[in-house]
Formats: structure tokens, sequence, C-alpha cells
């Protein structure tokens, strides 16, 4: 048996007293879409950001059980958090470009992390640019403000800026919710060609989305994962009543 | 009373209260100019005061609160950012930050005098430096610092936290963040920041009186030798300001023209304050405009 990218066991996270993840046990796939679906307030967003330690910055939050990360623990005291987040990076809901250039957005990353030549900084750039597929449509624009574009682009600059970093695992939090149809359908398609290098999980409200975009899909229900499979076996032959409940619609 | 005719009212008492405002600063300001404005001219702006007879000007007045202010502000800017950067971004839920607020607020409350008398002991006796530009610059700093980290704190919380979020998923450490990211977004408003605390500043007397004094030797602008006791930016030697020259000549002036010299300073020092806080809007937005490119 090949070894999970990511490997979650009796993960265990709290908000004060608040019991916000319970007894998760997962395993991500490389190279593949694992979508984790639910209820707002299931947890998963909760889940994602446990992931690259996003949950270090906020007070009172305790994690239990292990995150191994190509079989190493990522909350072992001696884990180097800055050095984890370049490795797995996160695409938020609302698409959050820096107040620069498109440039300086992409080479942020590169620069912070002793890139300086400008030959090496232009061919990271167009790299990524090219990657996110973003590239015919601001390569007239590069040292113009990234402020300027559309949702769809940003989050697609925002895609890119995290390429530029060649991080292994792609966290994606609802990356499509403040989107258009056509920029979903950009950023969907997007998700299809990362999926070769990447290993990507992504948490969406969409049942289509996480139908059509990924290979496995985590259905959590308040804190609980409830069931995970291959996302056709969970959208046509779900095993617990509840899943099958929210796939068709009937809450949540 | 039905809840529409409630609203009008509310909206009416409003009005009112802020036309009352507007109506006692503008009234001020109208009467400072109206009585100075007309003293305002070339000779009177760059001529240096007479002690006893008629036509002197307040140019090395105008000069000292200029350069005053550049050194007081040298010494709070960046000892106040650094300040707010703490407290916004480092200072935990604690009782040594509970402790740092309240020193900061009790600065700031402290009158002015006060901060002039404690200047005259530290800055001017125990340094041995006497009435001077830097004595009078470390009091100023004194009063400006509560005001500096307070704007810094403000500004640099204002950064939306997805920015920040963005820097760390990139793998960029707390520092890269604050440096690269925090601040130049926090930039406008530290601008602004200062350029408020340098208006307060420039109209500061009390503070004075006794620090950087109520004299200025005879200044030679072409002697740049800093260490030259007649060289205006020597920051060893006493130097009167516009407002303290206000004061003093309010108060123990000589000169038969003393109202002339009085009111035309008066108004040049409202001109500059008004200047400062339209420069701080002006460059606030014209630098957010530029770094966000909209």
């Amino acid at each position: 048996m090949t070894q999970s990218k990511i490997s979650v066991k009796n993960l265990n996270m709290y908000y004060g007293d608040f019991h916000a993840l319970k007894n998760v046990n997962l395993e991500v796939e490389a190279n593949q879409v694992t979508a984790l679906i639910g209820p707002s307030g299931c947890g998963k967003s909760t889940f994602l950001r446990v992931l690259n330690r996003m949950n270090d910055l906020i007070e009172g939050v305790k994690v239990e059980g292990s995150v191994l990360l190509d079989g190493c623990d990522i909350y072992r005291p001696e884990e180097d958090v800055v050095n984890l987040r370049k490795r797995i990076g996160m695409v938020f809901q609302r698409p959050n470009p820096f107040p620069m250039s498109v440039y300086d957005n992409i080479a942020y990353g590169p620069r912070i992390h002793g890139i300086k030549d400008k030959r090496k900084l232009d061919e990271i750039v167009e790299k990524s640019l090219r990657a996110a597929v973003i590239w015919d449509e601001v390569q007239d624009r590069l040292y113009k403000s990234a402020i300027g574009l559309s949702g769809g682009q940003q989050q697609r600059i925002c895609i890119a800026r995290l390429l530029a970093v060649e991080p292994e695992v792609l966290l994606m939090d609802e990356p499509t919710s403040a989107l258009d149809p056509l920029a979903t359908m950009k950023i969907e398609e997007l998700i299809q060609a990362l999926k070769k290098e990447y290993t990507i999980i992504i948490v969406t409200h969409n049942m289509q989305q996480a139908a059509r975009v990924s290979d496995v899909t985590a259905f959590f229900l308040t804190g609980d994962l409830l069931e995970y499979g291959k996302t056709d076996t969970i959208f046509t032959k779900p095993t617990d009543k509840r899943t099958e409940d929210y796939i068709t619609g009937r809450f949540g | 009373m039905n809840a529409r005719l409630a609203d009008k009212i509310a909206t009416l008492t409003f009005w009112v209260g802020a036309l009352i405002v507007i109506l006692i600063l503008g009234s001020m300001i109208a009467y400072l100019l109206y009585h100075g404005g007309k003293y305002i001219s070339w000779d009177f702006l760059t001529k240096p005061a007479q002690a006893i007879r008629a036509g002197g000007g307040i140019g090395p007045q105008i000069f000292n609160s200029f350069y005053l202010l550049f050194l007081s502000m040298l010494i709070t800017v960046p000892i106040g950012v650094l300040g707010g950067i703490y407290l916004a971004e480092y200072a935990g839920n604690n009782k040594l930050t509970e402790a740092i607020r309240l020193c900061i607020e009790t600065l700031n409350s402290l009158p002015s005098i006060v901060v002039g008398l404690f200047g005259l002991l530290v800055f001017v006796n125990m340094t041995g430096w006497g009435y001077s530009l830097i004595s009078g610059a470390l009091a100023l700093t004194v009063i400006n610092l509560p005001l500096m980290v307070r704007f810094t704190e403000e500004a640099i919380r204002g950064v939306p936290a997805s920015l920040r979020e963005a820097s760390l998923n990139l793998g960029a450490n707390h520092w890269q963040t604050i440096l690269r990211v925090v601040l130049p977004s926090a930039f406008p408003g530290l601008v602004s920041g200062a350029i408020i605390t340098s208006g307060r500043v420039f109209g500061e007397a009390a503070a004075l009186l006794f620090t950087a004094g109520m004299s200025s030797p005879a200044l030679d602008f072409s002697q740049w030798n800093i260490f030259h006791p007649a060289s205006p930016l020597n920051p060893f030697r006493p130097a009167e300001t516009l407002a303290v020259h206000i004061w003093k000549v309010n108060t123990e002036g000589l000169i038969p023209d003393l109202r002339r010299v009085a009111d035309g300073s008066a108004a040049v020092l409202i001109l500059v304050v008004l200047g400062f806080n339209m420069a701080a809007r002006w460059l606030g937005s014209k630098i957010h405009r530029r770094m966000t490119g909209t």
C-alpha cells in the first residue's frame, strides 16, 4: 500500500469548550481532488485550516491527534510552521490579492524565499500565471495593481501567487463562492488541470461542484466525518441516510 | 410620537449640534485671519523679531518652529511606530499590555505645562544642555508619543486580516508579513497620523517655555557648521518658536507694534496648522489610491 499524502488520525479540535472536530480519520491521496462537503458550521473549513495550522493564529484552539504529511506529524513541537505553510498553501473564499501590481503579487512568495534574480523572477511569474490560466488576460498589465481586476481574475491571481512558491498541497476554502458562473467554470477547469501536479483539497457548498471536480468526497456533519469515499459512490450509493438527505437537498 | 417624527427631530438635533461646532470654530478662525491676515507680508515672514523697536518680523521663529518639529518627529516617529507595531502585533491580552495602555492614556492626558516643567528638570538641567532645541524636541516627544503610538496601532489594526493570512500562507514569517504587507497597507494611516501629530505640536507653547526657551540667538543662515552657536541648525542653541513668541509678545512684550506682531503671528500659526491637516488628508488619500491602484 502506498503512503497517503496526508493522513489524519484521531483528530479532535476544540475552540475553548466547543468541540469543533470529533475524532476525524481521513486519508488524502496525492494528485487527487478531495472535496469536503457538509452544511454550514459542520467543521469542514475548520478542518481545512487544521491542515496547515492556520488555526494557530486563533487563541484558545486545542488540537489532539495527528496529521501526517508524507508520514511526518505536522503538529510535532519541532515542526517549522512557516515552512509547512510553504508546502501547504490555501486559496481563500474571497480573493485577497495584495494591494500591489500583478507582478509583485506573484513574485511575493519567491522573493520571501530568497530569489532576487530578476530573470528568474520573470520566469516564475510567467510560469505561475500560465499555470493559473490568467497569463493571456494580464500579460499587458503586469505592472498595474491587481485590485483593478475582476473577482474571478483576482482569484486566479491568488492561485498563481500560491503556485509560485511551488507548494505540494493546495487547500481551497470555497474558492468560487464569491464568483459568477463563468469565473467558477474557469476555476473548476483550472482545478482539473492542477491535480496532475498538486494534491488538492477543496471545501464547497455546491454539490454539483463537488461532483464535477473531485475524485473523493468527505461529508462532515456537526464536527463528525460521517462518510468518505469515491465521489461517484458517495453521490450515487451513500451508505449513511444523512449523507443521502444532504446530497439530495433535504437539509443543509 | 410616531417613528417618522422622532427620526426628523433626531436628524435636526444632530444638524444643529454640528452647526454649533462649525460656527464656533469657523468664527475663531475667521476672527484670527481677519485681524492678523492684513499684517502678513514677505517682510513680516522673513525679518528677525525686534525687542524694543517697531517693525520686527517672525522669520527665525517660523524657522525654529519647523526645525523643532522636524527634530521631535525624528525621535517620535520611529519610537511611536515601533510601539504601535508592538501593541497591534505582538502584545498579548495580559497585565503588561494593560499597564502599557494605562501609561499611554495617562501620558496623553498630561497637561503640557507639566511636561514642560519635567523637561526643565530632566532635559534642561540634568543633562546640562540648558534651554535648547534638543531639550524642546524631547519635551515635544513626550507629548507626541502617545498619539503616534495610537495612530500607528489603529492604522495597523485597520489592515484586513485576509492580507495577513495570504502572506502567512505563502510561507512568510510574522516579521516578513509585517514589513512587506502590513506596513505598506498601513502607510497612508501612518502618514496622516504623523502629520496630524505635527500640527498639534506646532501650536504647542507651554511645554517649550522652559525647554527650548524664550529667546533666539542672532542666526546666521550662511553658517552650516551645526556646532557653531549662530548656526540655525545647531540643536544645542535656545530657540523661541512661533507659539512661544505669541505668548511672550502678549505677556511681556515691550514693542510698540505689539498687536500687529501678535495678531499676525497668530494668523500665520493657524494657517500652518490648517495646512498640516489638509495636507494630511490629501496625502493620505493620494498614497492610498496609488498603493491600491484604484
